[in-house]
């Protein structure tokens, strides 16, 4: 129906340009004096106000009809009001579920009522969205068409418009923060409400799958995030002690070393890591990596868990390589030629002028390159969730399992969700420190490369 | 760098002349060069490892994956023609019957135990594939006609050489009665391998042998046409805004600094905002490519808006200056000049972005385009599964066959990201301009 009706807005604001255009070309010919905008200009100017109006509507339809419909069939249930939010939605699906004609058990009096009542409602949201929508086109296809006048400046109103529409565009950014802090925020306050705020910062014990039954009481520290985070923590260092080396000295290699034709085929190679999906890569750690890790362990006498730490961190250095390597490789090539000629000049060899001039004159770039390489390493989620662990364990040991809170909020959130589940909800708290820890590394490590970056 | 050497070697004071040609000295620069070149092979040894993992990680990938593009089937011909079926009903004639009459001909002397063996050779699916061509073609009830019937997991496994036969009978899915029978049908010619065309044209299934990507290659094109629709207009827009219009002050400044930052959001995080926002509190419909899509597009839009930032930057302001001079209005030297000028780039930027916007899973799977969804979408609105999703979701299934089909998914992924980066390098090459 959207679909269709989106369709009838283009086209309708189609034929209002065109006819916009006849009109303005009349008027241009008619008159004796200069018209102030090219006809495209008053098509155009039609088309926009024919099209706009509506398609907003549309847009805030699609959105709160959802809503505003449950609100109202909810309200026609007597005895809705006295209903906890899970109840309602219960109610509300049952009702549904009568209104579509898929009936389980035979419905009361009440729920019938309103499922015709829904059923009512939905036919009249159809004819009320149609309805509304060809009205504002007409009204605008009119008002678009009774401004064709010579002296009418159709390009500034055009011109508006269009700032408008990249003034709004540049604030989809700042609308997405918000909403992704907005959400956060709201739900993990409510977690807090349920679970205090220390319990949850400083517990040692995090078992989400406890509490699962509203009649279970959530345990004492239950939902501590430590041991979680202590998880992330140990992969992301796995993940670096792969990494750095490997990217630093690949960059090296790369911008002081290589010859242009070893470089332009090994750059793009290199950066096929950073371009292959991250559930690939989990795929492998699980298929390849987790089974070598364990035989290996076996061979000197470890007993390695089948998704130890090591496999996903591992893995997870890898796909970070490039990221180090494409970042230090800018780095180097920013520090000017004239301070690596004045060392050689001195007589250092090529790897005293790097080790002793070029890394120091780099480290701001490299070291921001790794904490945005950090801030991958944490939040990264595909990886994990197919090899890390799931029971959270305060460990060191990299052939043991642990998790992290990537994986914690999959595994909480995947399937059906409630938002008035503890469970859930930790999920949102999780989700804000991870925010929060990855917005103070990229903070960082932007203002320590951009500071760099003036250096020379 | 050699002199503080220099000075600091033992028992010579500042001012005596260095000996260049003493063997202490020739060591001394042996030792330099020697750390020299050390640097070189670390380095060299990293590019090695990064480069020989890739190569492991794509030729496992290949070589799991690669027998899941074949798939091993049996023609069973069917005299429909001798069966009496209702052509008024064909979907409710008895298809289970009519399939097993036709098999059991092959070997119409076994016992009911061994016959029951027998029939899981094939999938248990078969009658419904039967059905399902009749439906299409009714013609074929006025004669006999040969239908390739793919065999059953365990069977499929085993003629592509991935069940040892010599395992103890108990160890093993597939029992020797079925092997025996197997190994009948083969000399009779009727097993053969075809291109699994199912792969590419099957909706999901719980048999492997009849899983394919049908839903998950539509549902994730059409995420990726809404995240296009939303995140090209709003990302080039947001971009001209911030590069031509917007003033210079803090305003702008939090802008900007808010696009870089969100640029590197972890993508579950993008998930979270979707499932609170798009399910939550609009109340989208659950597993729906249109909510798939508008998340990807909020993650694809601060890479969008760099990318064309960078290439509008890179538009000579003398093209500006120019039109200006000739009396054009700056939405008219922007959208004539500048923009045609860019576009190149911002489309090379698109469609790299569309790319990563294709291989991510973890905020799909928060909206749940993980469901188990055995038909393709009908459109944006439907539950579907996405072609990430579907990977993680076959990664997860116990069945040997699943992760032959999980490389090919992988692969056929890959497949589509190379397109679309070859793509990307194509435009590059051939219309981007240097200034």
């Amino acid at each position: 129906m959207t679909g269709f009706l989106l369709i009838f807005l283009a086209a309708a604001a189609v034929i209002a340009a065109l006819v916009g255009i006849r009109r303005a070309r009349r008027v241009r010919d008619s008159a004796a004096v200069k018209t102030h905008s090219r006809p495209i200009y008053h098509g155009l100017n039609a088309a926009i106000w024919t099209g706009v109006p509506a398609l907003i509507f549309l847009i805030l339809w699609a959105l709160f009809k959802g809503p505003i419909i449950d609100m109202l069939v909810l309200a026609s249930h007597p005895g809705a009001e006295a209903l906890s939010e899970s109840e309602a939605d219960l109610l509300l699906s049952e009702i549904r579920q009568v209104a579509a004609g898929t009936i389980f058990k035979e419905p009361t009096p009440e729920v019938r009522d309103a499922a015709v009542h829904l059923q009512f409602l939905e036919s009249l949201a159809v004819w009320a969205l149609v309805a509304v929508a060809a009205a504002l086109a007409a009204i605008g296809a009119y008002v678009g068409f009774r401004v064709v006048k010579t002296r009418f400046r159709a390009r500034h109103s055009v011109e508006r418009s269009i700032t408008w529409f990249m003034l709004f565009s540049s604030l989809v950014a700042i609308l997405t923060t918000a909403g992704i802090v907005g959400s956060l925020l709201y739900e993990a306050l409510a977690f807090f409400a349920k679970v205090p705020i220390q319990e949850f910062l400083f517990g040692l014990r995090w078992e989400p799958q406890i509490a699962i039954r509203a009649d279970q009481v959530a345990g004492q520290g239950a939902f501590g995030m430590l041991p979680v985070l202590f998880g992330t923590f140990v992969i992301s260092m796995l993940a670096m002690a792969v990494a750095i080396p490997v990217g630093v000295f690949s960059a090296i290699y790369l911008t002081e070393y290589a010859g242009a034709r070893f470089r332009a085929v090994v750059k793009p190679l290199l950066e096929i890591l950073a371009g292959i999906p991250t559930i690939v890569y989990g795929f492998f750690a699980v298929l390849t990596v987790a089974p070598l890790i364990r035989d290996l362990g076996q061979s000197i006498g470890i007993n390695a868990s089948p998704n130890s730490a090591l496999a996903a961190g591992g893995v997870m250095g890898v796909m970070l390589i490039p990221f180090i390597s494409s970042l230090s490789d800018d780095a180097f090539a920013a520090v000017p030629r004239a301070i690596r000629e004045g060392s050689f000049a001195l007589g250092a060899t090529k790897g005293e002028t790097i080790r002793k001039v070029l890394l120091p004159a780099a480290l701001p770039g490299i070291v921001g390159g790794i904490l945005l390489a950090l801030s991958r390493a944490i939040g990264e989620t595909m990886i994990v969730v197919m090899a890390a662990g799931l029971i959270a364990k305060i460990t060191a040991n990299p052939f043991e399992s642990v998790t992290t809170v990537t994986v914690q909020i999959v595994t909480l959130l995947i399937g059906d969700s409630e938002f008035d589940n503890p469970k859930t909800l930790a999920a949102f708290a999780l989700g804000l420190v991870l925010f929060i820890i990855t917005l103070g590394l990229n903070l960082i490590a932007l203002r320590t490369v951009r500071k760099y970056r003036e250096q020379y | 760098m050699s002199q503080s050497a220099t000075a600091a070697a033992p028992g010579r004071s500042p001012q005596a002349p260095v000996l260049w040609k003493s063997q202490e000295m020739a060591d001394r620069r042996k030792a330099r060069y020697a750390a020299d070149r050390r640097l070189q092979m670390y380095g060299l040894a990293g590019i090695i490892f990064a480069l020989g993992f890739l190569a492991i990680l794509l030729t496992t990938l290949a070589f799991t994956g690669y027998k899941a593009f074949v798939q091993t089937t049996a023609s069973v011909e069917i005299n429909l023609a001798a069966q009496d079926i209702d052509r008024t009903d064909i979907r409710e004639a008895n298809w289970r019957s009519i399939f097993r009459d036709a098999v059991r001909q092959e070997f119409p002397d076994l016992s009911r135990a061994e016959e029951r063996e027998f029939f899981k050779i094939f999938t248990s699916s078969a009658h419904y594939l039967v059905r399902d061509r009749v439906l299409d073609n009714p013609a074929l009830l006025d004669g006999t006609t040969t239908f390739h019937i793919p065999l059953a997991d365990p069977l499929d496994q085993f003629a592509k050489g991935e069940v040892n036969p010599d395992l103890p009978e108990d160890q093993r899915r597939v029992s020797n009665a079925q092997l025996e029978l197997y190994e009948v049908l083969d000399a009779r010619g009727m097993i053969s391998q075809p291109f699994n065309w199912g792969l590419f044209f099957n909706a999901d299934s719980r048999f492997p042998e009849l899983a394919g990507l049908a839903g998950a290659i539509s549902g994730s094109f059409w995420a990726l046409l809404v995240c296009f629709l939303i995140s090209f207009p709003v990302g080039i827009a947001a971009a001209i805004y911030l590069e031509e219009f917007a003033p210079k002050n803090r305003w702008t400044d939090l802008i900007e600094i808010n696009i870089n930052n969100l640029a590197a959001v972890p993508s579950v995080v993008f998930g979270m905002l979707g499932l609170a926002v798009f399910l939550g509190w609009f109340g989208l419909p659950r597993s729906a490519p249109f909510v798939g899509g508008l998340v990807l597009s909020l993650m694809t839009l601060p890479t969008l808006i760099i990318v064309t930032r960078a290439s509008l930057k890179s538009v000579p302001m003398a093209i500006r200056e120019a039109a200006l001079g000739v009396g054009a209005s700056k939405h008219e030297v922007i959208f004539h000049h500048v923009l045609p000028l860019a576009m190149p780039t911002v489309m090379t930027g698109t469609i790299i972005g569309l790319a990563q916007a294709l291989g991510e899973t973890a905020p799909l799977l928060l909206i749940g385009m993980n469901a188990f969804i055995t038909s393709p979408p009908d459109g944006i609105f439907e539950a579907s599964t996405a072609l990430p999703t579907q990977i993680y979701i076959w990664a997860d299934s116990p069945e040997r066959g699943f992760v032959a089909r999980t490389s090919a998914a992988i692969l056929v992924l890959l497949g589509f990201l190379a397109l679309m980066n070859a793509i990307a390098i194509f435009l590059r090459q051939r219309f981007e301009r240097r200034w």
